[in-house]
């Protein structure tokens, strides 16, 4: 797959302090690609970068085989962590004006402002204040002026703070749709579940160095531990344990049946097969339960961080 | 603001000339006990001013009648062998202090009495002293044959006082404005997603000439309203602004004008604004004034990145203005003293200062080499400071928290 972005061994110190160390990432096009990390991992800086706002010390950052150049802003929307708007400039000149700065006419912003407006049911702000709206309301207004000029590379820095979850899904929404508009997005969290949701592709920074990057479930795989989750029910409690313990590895567990059985984690070892499992419980007891455990980003990102 | 601001001004100073007109409405009364029997006739009655001559009662019962009828004060008059004597013992009763203007009216009419009794004494004629005195008028002249007089020199000073002074109001106020409104980029957290799409570099000096252009218009409109707008209150209410002047600042205009002789005062201001090198004076004023105003525009800019709120700036405006500050006091008194002078020479080349000390100096005729020297030291130390607050601004604008020291700023020049 073509890569849309590919930053190649970028470092940058501030002083003494090296915020970014030989990180390389590639963003294929069309995905959704997560850039995650810790607090202060470097993240916001390597998206610094992309947008030429600073410059690496070492490395280059292509955008279509290209290395970046001031023109390419055009082509990126950019919705930063810390984000604001002119509190006493009314909403619709400013984002007029933002758009503008982007390389829109002035007609096309307004034409596109008044689509995106009625789209979000947002209309009737287009006259009041910043400092009148609610924050969530604001970062409405953001979200529009960030993709407003139809970029080809959208980046979001924690895109659903400050929204109420109604609103979270519905901006959540519009970036997936975005994308089937041929957008590609980057996207820094430290909400792992609209990873797990949205994300096809990760990067995982943590103090400067990039850890971790692939596809979601290529990681996934690789982090599997071949465990199982199984249910039994059986007459004899002791005896199951006792025999399932002398072939794998156990450990209890809970989850919501409506049985009263024996609930276990079950390790097998990486040659064996899940069959070979499911026939030996079938010699025990009753199965009501069998499912594979699979690592979720936020397992992968505790163990990856602590392994680091 | 823009159109309320003069209107205000123009109120404010419309009621303080009316205010101080009202307080010279009122008519004082002063009882006169003259035992001396030398001021029989002398004190004539003014507009605001009254005498009444007591006679023939003791000092007690007078201040008692005095106090009584209410009059402002009462001039008490010994009888004495001589006016050295009686000088010193002329007492005026009154029930708070008296008025400063009051007591001057009254000691002039005392004092003008007691010179010619003194002359008299002396068997000297007034009238024949006043007749003999001479007045010295210096005619000034340039080498190069240029009439100047002492009138060309005041009209110099206020033309260049005026322009450095002009120019030091302007930095300060629109400096502020432009310092004001990079702490409101930061605050508000609107300056990632601007620099996203504008280089911080392309935005700094947009912001200062924008500021700039809006600053030289509202000044504009200002200048020209507040002018319409006095002359309007002038001719509807029939206030005179200059009355809204101090005595001191009368006596001084009358001390001038005494100078100048009368009638033809007018026309030799004419002329001496002729001999002005208005030309030279026009272009180097907009120079000057474009060249120190981008100065320390860029100094405010980068100060107002480099902090949070506007309670931290006073840290770093100190040092800056500091200059400007001395640029003005070496104005004032240097260079009126000698605009040649070393001093002045020194501080109209130094480019935190030239703006304020040149101006202050070139009506009074530089050498055009000095002042395109100064000019382009100018704009040269302009590059260097855009490029110093552009450094500060780009880093500072991304940096929220604490106040960074002078050590750190220097550091972020590195980043």
């Amino acid at each position: 797959m073509k890569n849309i972005l590919v930053a190649k061994n970028v470092s940058k110190s501030f002083g003494t302090f090296k915020a970014l160390n030989d990180v390389s990432i590639e963003v294929p096009k069309g995905s959704i690609f997560g850039l995650l990390g810790p607090n202060g991992a470097g993240k916001t800086t390597l998206i610094r970068i992309i947008n030429q706002i600073t410059m690496p010390d070492v490395g280059e950052v292509y955008l279509d085989d290209e290395p970046l150049q001031p023109h390419h802003i055009q082509h990126i929307g950019y919705l930063p962590e810390e984000r604001g708007l002119y509190k006493t400039m009314k909403v619709g000149e400013q984002a007029v004006y933002l758009a503008q700065l982007k390389g829109l006419s002035e007609a096309e912003a307004k034409k596109r402002l008044k689509i995106w407006f009625e789209r979000l049911e947002i209309g009737d702000w287009w006259n009041k204040k910043i400092q009148e709206l609610s924050k969530g309301m604001a970062q409405k207004i953001q979200f529009v002026v960030t993709v407003l000029h139809q970029p080809k590379l959208l980046i979001f820095d924690e895109p659903f703070s400050g929204f109420d979850p109604i609103n979270a899904n519905l901006i959540k929404d519009e970036i997936l749709k975005l994308r089937e508009d041929g957008a590609t997005v980057i996207f820094s969290t430290h909400r792992m579940e609209s990873v797990e949701e949205m994300c096809d592709h990760i990067a995982l920074i943590h103090k400067s160095n990039k850890i971790l990057d692939g596809k979601l479930i290529d990681i996934k795989r690789a982090y599997k531990s071949n465990s199982f989750e199984v249910g039994l029910i059986s007459n004899n409690p002791d005896a199951v344990e006792q025999s399932l313990n002398d072939k794998f590895e156990i450990t209890p567990t809970s989850f919501k049946t409506i049985n009263n059985e024996l609930q276990y984690k079950v390790k097998i070892a990486d040659s064996a097969s899940p069959n070979d499992l499911l026939s030996y419980l079938s010699t025990l007891g009753q199965i009501t339960h069998f499912v594979e455990v699979v690592p979720s980003a936020n397992d992968i990102f505790i163990q990856s961080v602590k392994n680091n | 603001m823009t159109f309320l601001s003069p209107l205000l001004m123009v109120a404010i100073f419309s009621l303080v000339a009316y205010l101080s007109q009202i307080n010279n409405d009122k008519v004082r009364t002063i009882s006169v006990l003259d035992e001396s029997g030398l001021f029989q006739n002398q004190f004539e009655d003014k507009d605001n001013l009254k005498f009444q001559m007591l006679d023939g009662l003791s000092l007690e019962n007078a201040k008692e009648s005095a106090e009584n009828s209410g009059v402002y004060g009462l001039l008490y008059i010994p009888k004495t062998e001589n006016v050295d004597q009686l000088a010193k013992q002329i007492t005026f009763y009154s029930e708070d202090s008296p008025s400063l203007i009051v007591m001057n009216d009254i000691e002039d009419i005392i004092q003008a009495k007691a010179n010619s009794l003194k002359l008299t004494e002396a068997g000297l004629d007034a009238e024949m002293i006043k007749n003999l005195r001479v007045r010295i008028d210096t005619q000034l002249e340039t080498f190069g044959g240029k009439e100047t007089s002492k009138l060309g020199s005041g009209l110099k000073l206020i033309f260049g006082g005026a322009a450095g002074y002009l120019l030091f109001m302007f930095i300060i106020i629109y400096g502020n404005m432009i310092m004001r409104s990079v702490i409101e980029e930061k605050t508000s957290r609107i300056i990632e997603v601007i620099i996203s799409s504008v280089k911080p570099r392309k935005l700094l000096l947009g912001k200062i000439f924008g500021t700039s252009l809006a600053g030289i218009t509202q000044f504009a409109v200002w200048v020209v309203l507040i002018f319409i707008l006095s002359g309007v209150v002038t001719s509807l209410f029939g206030i005179d602004m200059s009355s809204a002047q101090t005595p001191q600042q009368q006596e001084m205009m009358n001390q001038v004008q005494d100078v100048g002789g009368s009638q033809d005062m007018l026309t030799q201001v004419v002329m001496e604004l002729y001999n002005l090198p208005i030309a030279n004076l026009v272009v180097m004023f907009l120079l000057f004034f474009i060249g120190g105003y981008l100065l320390y525009a860029s100094m405010y800019a980068a100060i107002g990145a480099a902090v949070d709120s506007e309670t931290d700036t006073q840290q770093f405006m100190l040092p800056m203005l500091l200059p400007l500050i001395l640029a003005v006091y070496v104005g004032f008194f240097t260079v009126i003293e000698d605009p040649h002078g070393t001093v002045s020479q020194v501080f109209s080349f130094i480019p935190f200062t030239s703006p304020v000390v040149m101006l202050m100096r070139i009506p009074f005729g530089v050498p055009i080499w000095q002042q395109i020297l100064s000019v382009v030291i100018l704009f040269a130390t302009f590059m260097g400071t855009v490029w110093f607050a552009a450094k500060i601004y780009r880093v500072g604008i991304l940096m929220y928290g604490k106040k960074p020291s002078y050590k750190e700023l220097i550091k972020w020049l590195k980043y």
